[in-house]
C-alpha cells in the first residue's frame, strides 16, 4: 500500500457514523433490563434461534478472519474452503444435535462450568484460566491488527483508532452485556456481507465472471508448478501434499482440520457455544449452530472468491493492482481485501466496506470481552475469589457489579495486549499458538466426557494436561519450511520438516488429541469415579433421558435442519470438488 | 430480552440505502467517481438493495410486533 492510501469523502464518513450510533444506541436501548448478573452475562436465555444462530455465525467472523480468509484465497484458492466446508459444517451439526442438549440441559453457565460440573473443580479452574488469558489476548492481537491496518491504509492515527474501537466496543458491552454483544453481531453480520458483496460482483464482472477468471488463473498457477485448475477445485489435488498449496494431503485435511481442529474450536469454544447458551429454549438452542451454519457455508463465495480474484489481478499488467510485499516477490496478503476495496469501490460504498471492516473488528472483539467477563465472573471470581451467600438479590446485585468491571477490565487489557503485540508481535503470535493448543485435548476430554460416563475427573484433568504437553512437544521438535524465527517451531530440536505451516498445525492438534483421548481413557479405567450416575444425570449421554421434540412441526426440527445443512454442504462439495 | 433487533437493523439499512441511493442519483455520470467500478454506479445499486432489505426489516418487525400486541 502506498502512503496516499484512500481519501474518504463526506459520504463515507457518515456511513460510518451512521452505523456506530446504531451500534450504541443498542446497547443504550438494552441497558433498562440489566438488572442482574444472569442478564448482563447470560442474556437472561432469552434469544430466538435466529438472532443466536446469526450472533454464533458473527463471531466467527472477525477481523482476522476476514481478512486472513481473503488473504488464503489469494494463496490457495478454493482450498480455503476445507475451512468453511469439512472444517467446519460437520463440526456445528455435532455441536448442535449432540452436544448443546447437554450444555444448554446442564444449566451450567459457561463451557468451564460444565467441565466443573462434569468432573471436578481442578479441571474447570485450569480451563476457566486458560480461557480467560487466550481470549484477552485473541482480543488484543486482533486490535492490533485492525489499528495497524488503519494506519497504513487510511492514514488514522494508530493509538486514536485503537482507543476509539475499544471505547465503542466497551461502551455497548458495558451497557448492555451479552445481549448488546449478540444483537450487534447480528447487525454486524448483515452490514459485513451487504459491504463486502460490491467487492465480490466488481471483481467477478471485472474478470469476465466465474469462467473468465478461471482461465486467467490457469497460467499464473501452473507458473507457481500446480496443475491450472487448483486454484479453484477443492479436493481434486489433495492426494498428496506436494500437489496443492496447502501442502496437505486428503487424512491429513480430513483428519486434522475436518475433525480435531474443527470440533475443537466449535463444540468446546465457550466464545461460541455462549450464543447458544442464550438461546430461549433448548430447541432454539440446538438450531443455532444449525441456522449458523447455512449462511456459513456461502461465506466463502464472499471473502475467498474475490481473494483469488486479487491472485489474478496481481499477475495482469495494468490492472494497477499492488499489494506490499514483505520481501521481494513474497506479498503480505493480509492487504488483500483493503487492497481490493481500493481498487474497485468509489467513495459511498468504499465507506460501506471500512464500515464492514470496522464491524468484523468489533463482532471479534465484543464476543471476546463478553465471554471473558462471563468466564471471569462465575467461574473465576464467584468460585475462588467470593462465593454465592444466602441473600440472592445482594449477591445478584454485586455480581453484575462484577460483570461490568471484568468488560471494562477485559477491554483495558486488551488494549495492554495490543501495544504488546506492536513491541513484540512475535511473542505474541508464540503465546497465541501455544494457547491454541488447549483446544484438541479440550475436545477429547469433553467428548469422552459427556459419551461415557466412567471418564473420571482426575483422568479428564491428567488428559488435558498430557495432551497439551505432547501439544508443545511437536510444535518444539518440528519446523514449517522456511521458518525464519523459533516462534514458528523447532525451539527443543528439529527432527521433521513440514511444508507448511499449516500442515504443522494440524498435525500439532492430531497429536494432542489422540494422546488426550488415550491418557483419559487408560486412567479412568483405573482410577476411581467419585461422582455418582444421579450426579452425571444431565451431563452423560447414556445418562440422560433421550430429548425428544415435541409439538414441534418436522421443518422447525433440529434434525431437518440438520439434513438440509449437510445437503448443501456435500452438494457445495461435489461442485467444486 | 426486551428489544425486537429487526426494528434498528431494519431503520439503519432504510438510512444507509436513502443516502447511498441519493448520492448515487446525484453522483450519476461521474465517470471519475466511476472509474474504479468499471462505469458501473455502484452506489446507486447498493443503495437501492440495501433500501430494499431495510424495508423488508422493517414490515417483518412490524409484523412481529403486531402479533404480540394481540
Amino acid at each position: 500500500m502506498t502512503d496516499t492510501g484512500f481519501v474518504l469523502s463526506w459520504i463515507d464518513y457518515t456511513i460510518m457514523i451512521v452505523y456506530f450510533a446504531f451500534v450504541l444506541g443498542i446497547g443504550w436501548a438494552l441497558k433498562r433490563y440489566m438488572k442482574d448478573a444472569s442478564a448482563f452475562l447470560e442474556a437472561g436465555r432469552s434469544m430466538p434461534a435466529w438472532v443466536a444462530g446469526l450472533a454464533f455465525i458473527s463471531t466467527n467472523l472477525g477481523a482476522l478472519e476476514v481478512m486472513g480468509m481473503t488473504g488464503s484465497g489469494a494463496k490457495y484458492g478454493m482450498l480455503t474452503t476445507h475451512f468453511y466446508w469439512i472444517g467446519a459444517i460437520p463440526a456445528m451439526v455435532f455441536l448442535a444435535l449432540f452436544m448443546m442438549p447437554f450444555y444448554y440441559g446442564s444449566k451450567a453457565r459457561s463451557v468451564p462450568e460444565y467441565l466443573k460440573l462434569r468432573f471436578d473443580e481442578k479441571t474447570r479452574g485450569l480451563n476457566a484460566i486458560l480461557f480467560a488469558v487466550m481470549t484477552i489476548l485473541a482480543s488484543g492481537i486482533s486490535m492490533y491488527a485492525l489499528a495497524i491496518l488503519m494506519e497504513k491504509v487510511l492514514g488514522w492515527n494508530f493509538h486514536l483508532s485503537l482507543v476509539l474501537s475499544a471505547a465503542i466496543v466497551l461502551g455497548y458491552t458495558y451497557l448492555g452485556g451479552l445481549s448488546s454483544a449478540i444483537y450487534n453481531e447480528v447487525l454486524q453480520f448483515f452490514i459485513i456481507v451487504i459491504g463486502l458483496l460490491p467487492i465480490v460482483f466488481l471483481s467477478l464482472q471485472d474478470l469476465g465472471g466465474w469462467s473468465g477468471m478461471k482461465e486467467q488463473l490457469a497460467p499464473i498457477v501452473s507458473a507457481k508448478g500446480f496443475a491450472p485448475d487448483t486454484w479453484t477445485t477443492t479436493w481434486k489435488y489433495t492426494g498428496s501434499a506436494a500437489s496443492n498449496p496447502l501442502g496437505v494431503e486428503w487424512y491429513g485435511i480430513a483428519a486434522g482440520l475436518g475433525f480435531v481442529l474443527s470440533f475443537g474450536y466449535w463444540c468446546t469454544n465457550f466464545l461460541i457455544v455462549q450464543r447458544a447458551m442464550s438461546a430461549e429454549s433448548p430447541t432454539a438452542a440446538r438450531n443455532t449452530p444449525l441456522i449458523g451454519a447455512l449462511p456459513k457455508m456461502f461465506i466463502p463465495f464472499l471473502i475467498i472468491v474475490p481473494g483469488i480474484a486479487a491472485l489474478v489481478l496481481l499477475n495482469k499488467p495494468g490492472s494497477g493492482f499492488i499489494l506490499p510485499e514483505i520481501s521481494p516477490g513474497h506479498y503480505n496478503y493480509d492487504y488483500t481485501i483493503i487492497a481490493l476495496l481500493k481498487q474497485y469501490l468509489p467513495a459511498g460504498v468504499l465507506g460501506l466496506g471500512i464500515t464492514a471492516l470496522l464491524a468484523s473488528f468489533m463482532s471479534g472483539m465484543a464476543g471476546n470481552v463478553s465471554a471473558f467477563n462471563t468466564v471471569w465472573t462465575y467461574d473465576i471470581y464467584q468460585s475462588y475469589i467470593r462465593p454465592v451467600t444466602s441473600d440472592k438479590i445482594a449477591d445478584d446485585k454485586h455480581y453484575l457489579f462484577v460483570g461490568r468491571m471484568a468488560t471494562v477490565f477485559g477491554v483495558i487489557v486488551s488494549i495492554a495486549a495490543a501495544y504488546l503485540a506492536s513491541l513484540f508481535g512475535n511473542i505474541m503470535d508464540f503465546l497465541q499458538t501455544i494457547f491454541s493448543m488447549v483446544n484438541a485435548p479440550l475436545f477429547a476430554v469433553i467428548f469422552l466426557g459427556m459419551f461415557w460416563k466412567r471418564t473420571t475427573g482426575n483422568a479428564a484433568f491428567t488428559g488435558l494436561l498430557a495432551g497439551f504437553f505432547i501439544a508443545l512437544l511437536h510444535h518444539g521438535l518440528t519446523v514449517p519450511e522456511g521458518a525464519a524465527t523459533l516462534v514458528k517451531g523447532g525451539w527443543i530440536a528439529n527432527l521433521h520438516t513440514y511444508p507448511v505451516e499449516m500442515a504443522q498445525n494440524f498435525w500439532t492438534a492430531i497429536f494432542a488429541f489422540s494422546t488426550s483421548a488415550v491418557v483419559t481413557v487408560g486412567l479412568s479405567l483405573v482410577t476411581l469415579q467419585k461422582k455418582s450416575d444421579e450426579e452425571l444425570k444431565g451431563l452423560v449421554y447414556s445418562l440422560t433421558p433421550k430429548y425428544v421434540e415435541k409439538n414441534i412441526a418436522w421443518y422447525q426440527r433440529s434434525s431437518t435442519l440438520a439434513i438440509l445443512v449437510l445437503a448443501i454442504a456435500t452438494i457445495l462439495t461435489i461442485f467444486f470438488w | 430480552m426486551g428489544i425486537d433487533i429487526k426494528f434498528p437493523i431494519g431503520l439503519m439499512f432504510t438510512i444507509l440505502g436513502l443516502l447511498l441511493t441519493v448520492f448515487g442519483f446525484m453522483t450519476s455520470g461521474d465517470s471519475a467517481l466511476y472509474g474504479r467500478s468499471l462505469g458501473i454506479n455502484i452506489n446507486l445499486w447498493s443503495g437501492c438493495g440495501m433500501l430494499a432489505f431495510g424495508l423488508i426489516m422493517l414490515f417483518f418487525s412490524r409484523r412481529s410486533g403486531k402479533a404480540k400486541t394481540k
